[in-house]
């Protein structure tokens, strides 16, 4: 446990904060960009002692796609898109940050009752890594841009990769480098599928988008 | 081996993204599916040594899957031919300037399509639980632009649709993944590949296991079409062209199924068969259910076809449940992605001749289109489990695993299903097919033999399936049950 590594997890919850409250896209882009680039520095942060080139390496792909390519390839599909930066939510902001709250209650309670662990790392991670899950699956439901369900696919990513890092940290590279590999195209193809939907719709709401069904 | 196994689609996709005339790229995908149909058909020989430290190796089971999907590809790529030369594309003439790349697309489609092969592969071959993961993801992702081909509004919506439900889906497998891991944690030397947790079952977590078997379920589960997260799949396998839609139905479905049943074997190894096979089999009568209540009055023969494809993912999750059927659920996986093969690619020839998905607006199929119209009505038969097709015999002998585990009522749920089911279909097919040809379906087109000799082909073997099941068939359906996790 060390100082770095209690203030990361801070940063991560804060970041999920401010996506619940901010109310432009391109906010949103930057701060699931910070949060991205935060969890990539997370596994070099937790091992400080025992640094080796396989860590460093894997840290920094992960940080680099999380933080420069994502909100690039996001960014330019938002600009493809036109000038459609509001959110435009379903639950209204203040709504969506009192459910954080309780989001965040929730994961301290489950997290600290996770029957495990050795490492104190993962004890302090694992809530958080829930709590990030929860609002990645809550941005998902609860806002009408397709853009921001790939937001939210994201957050909800980067949770599952911290509760990777608290409690499976011996994946092979290979895997690891094969995940990052997947989340890349899914992103790559999101942002296709949402230039588009632009094209077709003129719109971007997901909601609306609703021809088909029985 | 295993490398061109991999290694032929990939790299013919590759080169068909970028091949520009319109012969040689179909060409190329023909005999990349033909390539890669006898290489499969080699591994029946002798299977390939594991490659990459066991992470990849073909056992009895993904040999078997991995066989389905060659031969339903086969099939499509050869219909997918005629599909290409007369659907020309509609916007073809109107340059698309594409988000990146320029690309004529029929070319990013049998690029895609041999991409689908390749990651569907690669599914089948791995053992290792992450990069089982990030096969399955890969087919996702390799198949969503497939279902965009006709670049419509609800194509588009459809695809965006199946994008982001797998993909959600997918992510919590990936978050069983890592619980898989936690239970294992008093072991720290074990590989995470299926023979490994299989051998050292007792020594894992069972509460973990039980929660990664949950997150599992609904992830794969989702991909499979498991109610009631099946809802990205009618819309998807009815928007997407049909040669499209054959491989969703036939082969993708399978490679989820797949994967599901490596987590399965490595709960029955741990004792956990009832937990993990009690689940299969509640969510498999229930996606029965619900396809049953769908089929019925359905308008859209498609999503009727789509619908059938939720129903049958049930009996093959019921079958594999109840351990003593797993076997019959093998054999059945078998049956019915020949015969859904065949039912979407014609189909997709009722389509092109009529211009309509809608039930009400076809009839007289026998007159208009004798051929199709005849292997129309040859594959609801098969699909249904009307004698003497492959599914009969693999729903019957579902139907006496159940009888012989004792679960007599839900063997009386599971043929009562299978009887609505049978009359929803009926009525749609049936009206269909008889009768003096519907104002759609005057002046139809001559059907190509492109499009036309695949389903035969497929048709013929359901009806060899049904009369006589191979002996090398017979050994590997045991020998992938006892693999997954079966009795």
């Amino acid at each position: 446990m060390n100082f770095w590594l209690d203030a990361l997890i801070v940063l991560v919850i804060l970041a999920n904060l401010r996506v619940l409250g901010a109310s432009r896209l391109d906010a949103c882009i930057k701060t699931v960009a910070f949060q991205g680039a935060l969890l990539g520095l997370l596994p070099v942060l937790a091992h400080l002692d025992s640094l080796n080139a396989r860590l460093l390496f894997q840290a920094g792909i992960s940080t680099f796609l999380k933080a420069a390519v994502f909100p690039w390839l996001l960014g330019k599909a938002l600009r493809e898109a036109g000038l459609q930066r509001e959110v435009e939510p379903f639950v209204g902001f203040t709504t969506s940050l009192a459910a954080g709250v309780l989001f965040l209650g929730a994961a301290l309670w489950i997290g600290v009752r996770l029957p495990l662990t050795d490492s104190k790392a993962a004890a302090a991670l694992a809530p958080a890594a829930l709590f990030t899950i929860f609002v990645g699956l809550f941005i998902m439901v609860s806002r009408r841009k397709a853009l921001s369900q790939v937001l939210g696919y994201l957050i909800l990513e980067n949770g599952i990769y911290a509760f990777g890092m608290a409690f499976a940290e011996k994946q092979p590279l290979l895997v690891e480098l094969g995940i990052l590999l997947d989340v890349f195209m899914a992103v790559f193809v999101m942002g296709i599928a949402i230039y588009h939907i632009s094209r077709e719709f003129d719109h971007l709401d997901a909601d609306r988008m609703s021809t088909l069904k029985d | 081996m295993t490398w061109a196994l991999l290694g032929v689609p990939m790299f013919c996709g590759a080169v068909a993204f970028f091949l520009r005339p319109h012969g040689p790229r179909r060409f190329l995908l023909v005999a990349a599916a033909l390539a890669h149909a006898a290489l499969t058909l080699q591994t029946w020989r002798c299977l390939p040594a594991p490659v990459l430290l066991g992470y990849l190796e073909l056992d009895a089971a993904g040999r078997l899957f991995m066989s389905i999907t060659s031969v339903l590809f086969l099939a499509a790529a050869v219909y997918a031919v005629g599909f290409l030369k007369e659907s020309r594309h509609a916007k073809e003439s109107e340059q698309e300037d594409g988000f990146f790349f320029d690309n004529a697309p029929e070319a990013a489609f049998t690029g895609g399509l041999l991409f689908f092969l390749a990651t569907m592969t690669l599914a089948a071959l791995s053992q290792h639980f992450g990069l089982l993961w990030v096969a399955v993801e890969a087919t996702t992702l390799a198949s969503a632009p497939l279902i965009h081909y006709h670049r419509q509004r609800s194509s588009l919506e459809a695809a965006w649709k199946y994008l982001l439900i797998c993909s959600v889906g997918i992510a919590l497998a990936l978050l069983g993944n890592f619980f898989l891991a936690v239970a294992a944690r008093n072991n720290p030397d074990l590989l995470m590949t299926a023979k490994e947790l299989v051998g050292n079952a007792r020594t894992l977590d069972p509460v973990w296991l039980k929660a990664a078997f949950l997150l599992f379920l609904t992830g794969y589960g989702t991909k499979m079409g498991l109610a009631p997260l099946h809802t990205w799949l009618p819309d998807a396998h009815s928007e997407a062209p049909s040669v499209v839609s054959a491989l969703l139905s036939g082969a993708l479905l399978n490679c989820a199924f797949l994967a599901l049943l490596r987590v399965h074997a490595v709960l029955s190894a741990a004792g956990l068969a009832d937990f993990s096979g009690g689940l299969l089999m509640i969510f498999g009568l229930l996606s029965m259910a619900v396809a049953a209540a769908f089929i019925v009055g359905q308008a859209d023969f498609k999503r009727m076809l789509a619908y059938s494809s939720v129903e049958h993912m049930g009996i093959l999750a019921f079958g594999a449940g109840l351990g003593t059927a797993a076997p019959a659920a093998m054999l059945h996986a078998v049956n019915h992605s020949l015969t859904k093969g065949l039912l979407f690619l014609t189909a997709g020839n009722i389509l092109a001749a009529s211009r309509t998905k809608s039930v009400h607006e076809i009839r007289g199929l026998l007159r208009a289109l004798p051929f199709s119209g005849g292997l129309w009505l040859l594959g609801f038969l098969a699909i249904t489990g009307s004698p003497p097709f492959g599914p009969f015999i693999s729903e019957l002998w579902i139907l006496k695993g159940a009888l012989d585990a004792r679960r007599g009522l839900l063997a009386g749920l599971y043929l009562a299903l299978l009887a609505i089911v049978f009359t929803g279909m009926s009525s749609a097919v049936l009206k269909m097919s008889q009768g003096e040809p519907s104002e759609k379906l005057q002046a139809v087109p001559k059907t190509s033999l492109w499009r036309l000799l695949p389903p035969a082909a497929l048709a013929a073997a359901v009806l060899v399936l049904g009369l006589w099941i191979p002996r090398p068939l017979r050994e590997a359906v045991q020998e992938a049950a006892v693999l997954l996790g079966g009795r």
